[in-house]
């Protein structure tokens, strides 16, 4: 991609100034909103949708949901900016930046809605257009299997949340967030508790990627880095997070949510946090970084306490800012030489100070320096673990060891590359050089930011964690103060020997990271896996289909029949039958002819061994049937069926030539399973006609047909009114299975056709 | 299949059946026959000229492709079904132009009801053609 960055003028094209434009507009907007959230106010607009089914398109505004929304627009604005200069000139960036565009309103949607089948659209469009900027670079097999990764597992992970919202719904009524929010325990003490939350936690680790669906995120790196940067650190895997925090008020505050989370949570942040320190490509550091950050979120949602979601609403501004900005660094560092290897990059600070500085910013942010933010988000951290109702040993020791470890990788991201000696990067055409403006700008605001916010948290309180923490336990006084300097207390110890840790793990990382390399061969690959567990889904499908579809048409008669067959024929079994008395009273000469008539037809199909006679022996049942159609004063379909009856005798007659004779005598067995099926369905199906017609019918719709399609539709013929008129857009439907299905046997038999030619 | 008795008779017929298929659309809403109806009639039509004068006589007295009339049925329905949509009422409502009408009779009764039969007619019988002539194409 850094081939096309030689155009400095491309840069100023609608592909590139229109999407850095939307979300600062967005951005604007939103902070409109911060001084009433700030006073405490929850804003709710919706507009009718489904009303049948009591679902509006419904948004909410509070300090969750707004925090969110200023996070997307506000990292967009530097993505974008960054992203209009980094593709400029490629041929495809117009759709990029359309794909990006539409990601980070399908993100908006997500956080704002207030109903949770709108929130389900948009976290699927969310995964849909994030499957097609993961698999941006589509000429590369990497990108598309890593693209299709993510849409499988956060697809699956959507659709159990999906299930798991009907069931909320059904429990209660409602899809409006804000009416659950109002019921209190009614989830908690519901029998479905445990399904519910199940099926909504599938949903929020896939997005968030904890383990073990952690795989996908490493992967999904194949994207290029403005799209790492925005979806894969500050907004689309923060969807899990955001999912844990809004459904806080229903789902948690029981041990089962308690210990879920935290298990989970902190596994996967000291987990990643490992992995991180053992890759050399610092993108692949950095998403592991991610896989951190949202573990700790996870851990620190898990508890009801006021410590602990301070802790989560901050570090997740925190990580948002430094990880994006981080992201966006090693972009410029890449674009300028041409490779993000750990191990030949060294000395770029003296030709990109510029870039060295917004690196560096968000890496001490990242490694908890005072006067960052970063800091007070670790502070924070550790008093939310050490009060932790779960156990504060194993919440504050992952979150020791991963804070250690992050310590060290933000030196192996923010400090190896710029400082030191000059490294092996590869030759290029062009000099070194610093990163042009619209790249840079990004990084280097959100560094300053990250500073900003550590020497004056109070804004950042008042705004976001204090609004955050009130969405999340419903009292905005239980969110604690954010403070750069709380006193001399355990925390403060803990910070001092992390920073000790760090230093140390940093000084010994090469032999630190040999050890990870030989423990890792004996771990379980889940990426391996997900591979195998492909193929086995494709074998099965072969199987299965193989079973299903071997090619013969009598099999597939003889699936459908007895399937018909046991299904009905068992619910005969379970439920009785009662059809009522059956007499032959009102059968005249005429019925008995024509009923004769098609028996005879019948039988002669059933009989004969010759395809002509049995075509002939159908076509004699078809036209008994028609006529009684007519006897009994349904003209119209009288004459479709005469009409098809006589198209199928074409048909045949054409297809004849072509079928082999009819073998004389088919194996014993099959006749009579054959005999067995057909015998039976004929039965079932006269009795439940006889059963059917000896009850009253309902003739409430017949009368209303009567009544209203004159009036009301002007046709006399009720049959054709109800098609074209009252029911139209089921014969819509039914025209569109016939063009469909003409075109799919036009298709095959083409296929055939040149198959045989060949 | 080389019958002088069938081709020159097949020609006669064509004819017949086709206008009785429009007669079997047009009547439909108050007498039996209707798109559906009349859609497999004007199929049969064109399937016995097939048979008598071979597909390629066929196709080319159809002009266009059976596919495409098919299709066309389609978006006759469809934009039958949804122009209520845009004079204000739900969609596949039935819209109705009058024309002449006084008192008793109704007059000269135009309406997307019509259209949509016509966008059935021509889905039915390009359906069937489509897969008549492939088939005998194959064959």
């Amino acid at each position: 991609m850094a081939d096309h960055s030689e155009h400095p003028a491309s840069f100023w094209t609608a592909a590139s100034l229109l999407p850095p434009l939307i979300a600062a507009a967005l951005f604007a907007v939103f902070t409109t909103f911060l001084p009433a959230v700030a006073a405490g106010e929850t804003l709710r607009y919706a507009w009718g949708w489904i009303p049948a089914l009591g679902v509006d398109f419904s948004f909410v505004i509070d300090g969750l949901s707004l925090t969110f929304s200023l996070l997307i627009s506000g990292i967009g604005i530097a993505v974008m900016l960054f992203s209009g200069r980094y593709l400029a000139g490629h041929p495809q960036h117009g759709r990029f930046s359309l794909y990006l565009v539409s990601f980070m309103l399908a993100m908006l949607g997500l956080v704002l809605a207030d109903n949770l089948l709108v929130l389900f659209v948009f976290w699927e469009l969310t995964t849909i257009t994030s499957f097609l900027l993961i698999g941006f670079s589509h000429g590369s097999e990497v990108s598309r299997r890593a693209a299709l990764q993510a849409l499988l597992v956060t697809g699956a992970g959507g659709l159990a949340m999906l299930a798991g919202f009907l069931l909320i719904g059904a429990e209660t009524g409602t899809f409006e967030l804000s009416a659950l929010r109002e019921m209190g325990d009614v989830l908690r003490d519901s029998p479905l508790y445990i399904p519910i939350l199940i099926l909504v936690l599938c949903g929020a680790f896939t997005k968030s990627a904890q383990f073990p669906f952690h795989f996908w995120l490493p992967n999904a790196m194949a994207a290029p880095t403005p799209v790492s940067a925005f979806l894969h650190s500050a907004t689309m895997v923060k969807g899990g997070v955001y999912l844990l925090a809004r459904m806080h008020p229903n789902l948690a505050g029981t041990n089962t949510w308690l210990w879920t989370l935290v298990i989970f949570g902190a596994f996967t942040t000291v987990f990643a946090s490992i992995v991180a320190l053992r890759q050399n490509d610092l993108k692949q550091t950095l998403a592991y970084t991610t896989l951190m950050a949202l573990g700790a979120l996870v851990l620190f949602l898990a508890a009801p306490g006021g410590y602990a979601v301070t802790a989560a609403a901050t570090f997740l501004v925190v990580h948002s800012l430094y990880k994006a900005a981080l992201f966006l660094t090693i972009g410029c560092v890449d674009h300028a030489t041409g490779t993000r290897d750990a191990r030949r990059l060294g000395g770029l600070a003296r030709r990109m100070p510029l870039t060295a500085l917004a690196g560096g910013l968000a890496a001490l942010s990242m490694a908890g320096m005072v006067p960052f933010i970063g800091f007070i988000g670790k502070e924070l951290l550790y008093k939310g673990g050490l009060e932790s109702p779960a156990s504060p040993i194993i919440v504050t020791g992952a979150i020791f060891a991963a804070s250690a470890l992050m310590f060290a990788v933000a030196g192996v991201v923010a400090l190896r590359p710029f400082w030191g000696s000059d490294g092996k990067m590869p030759l290029l055409d062009r000099p070194i050089r610093e990163a042009p403006l619209p790249m840079l700008a990004g990084p280097l605001v959100l560094g300053v930011l990250g500073l900003y916010f550590g020497l004056s948290p109070h804004g950042l309180q008042v705004h976001v964690t204090d609004p955050i923490v009130g969405a999340i336990l419903g009292d905005p006084d239980m969110a604690k103060e954010l403070y750069l300097w709380a006193g001399f207390n355990l925390a403060l110890i803990l910070s001092i020997l992390t920073f000790a840790t760090g230093v140390a793990i940093y000084v010994f990382q090469d032999r630190i990271r040999e050890r990870i390399v030989a423990a890792e061969s004996r771990l379980m690959n889940f990426d391996a896996l997900w591979d195998r567990l492909l193929a086995a889904i494709g074998t099965g499908a072969r199987v299965v289909t193989d079973l299903l579809q071997p090619g013969i048409a009598s099999r597939y008669l003889m699936a459908v029949f007895t399937t018909i067959t046991l299904l009905i024929g068992s619910a005969i079994l379970i439920r009785g039958l009662d059809i009522g008395t059956v007499g032959l009273s009102g059968v005249d000469g005429v019925h008995v002819v024509v009923f004769g008539l098609t028996i005879a037809g019948t039988l002669l199909a059933v009989v004969t061994n010759s395809r002509i006679a049995a075509i002939t022996g159908l076509g004699v049942t078809g036209t008994g049937v028609a006529l009684v159609f007519i006897m009994f004063g349904a003209p119209d379909v009288a004459i479709t069926q005469i009409l098809v009856e006589m198209l199928i005798v074409v048909l045949f007659s054409v297809a004849a030539l072509k079928l082999p004779t009819l073998p004389q005598r088919l194996p014993f067995f099959h006749r009579r399973a054959h005999a067995a099926v057909s015998i039976a369905l004929g039965a079932i199906v006269a009795g439940v006609v006889i059963a059917v017609t000896s009850v009253p019918l309902d003739l409430r719709l017949t009368e209303f047909f009567e009544a209203n399609s004159y009036p009301e539709a002007h046709g006399r013929n009720i049959v054709n009114v109800i098609l074209v008129d009252f029911r139209a857009f089921d014969t819509f439907g039914e025209i569109s299975v016939v063009a469909i299905a003409a075109i799919s046997a036009y298709a095959l038999l083409r296929q055939r056709k040149t198959k045989g030619s060949q | 299949m080389n019958s002088l008795i069938l081709t020159t008779a097949t020609r006669l017929i064509v004819a017949i059946l086709l206008l009785f298929s429009m007669f079997m659309l047009l009547r439909g809403h108050n007498e039996p026959g209707g798109g559906f109806i009349g859609g497999l009639i004007g199929a049969t039509g064109f399937v016995m000229y097939a048979i008598a004068c071979g597909t390629s006589e066929a196709r080319a007295a159809l002009r266009v492709r059976p596919q495409q009339i098919a299709a066309a049925g389609l978006g006759v329905a469809a934009l039958a079904g949804l122009s209520s949509g845009l004079l204000g009422d739900p969609i596949f409502t039935g819209e109705w132009l009058m024309i002449g009408a006084s008192g008793d009779s109704k007059g000269l009764a135009l309406s997307t009801v019509l259209l949509f039969d016509i966008g059935v007619y021509l889905v039915v019988m390009g359906g069937i053609l489509t897969l008549v002539f492939a088939l005998e194409e194959e064959i």
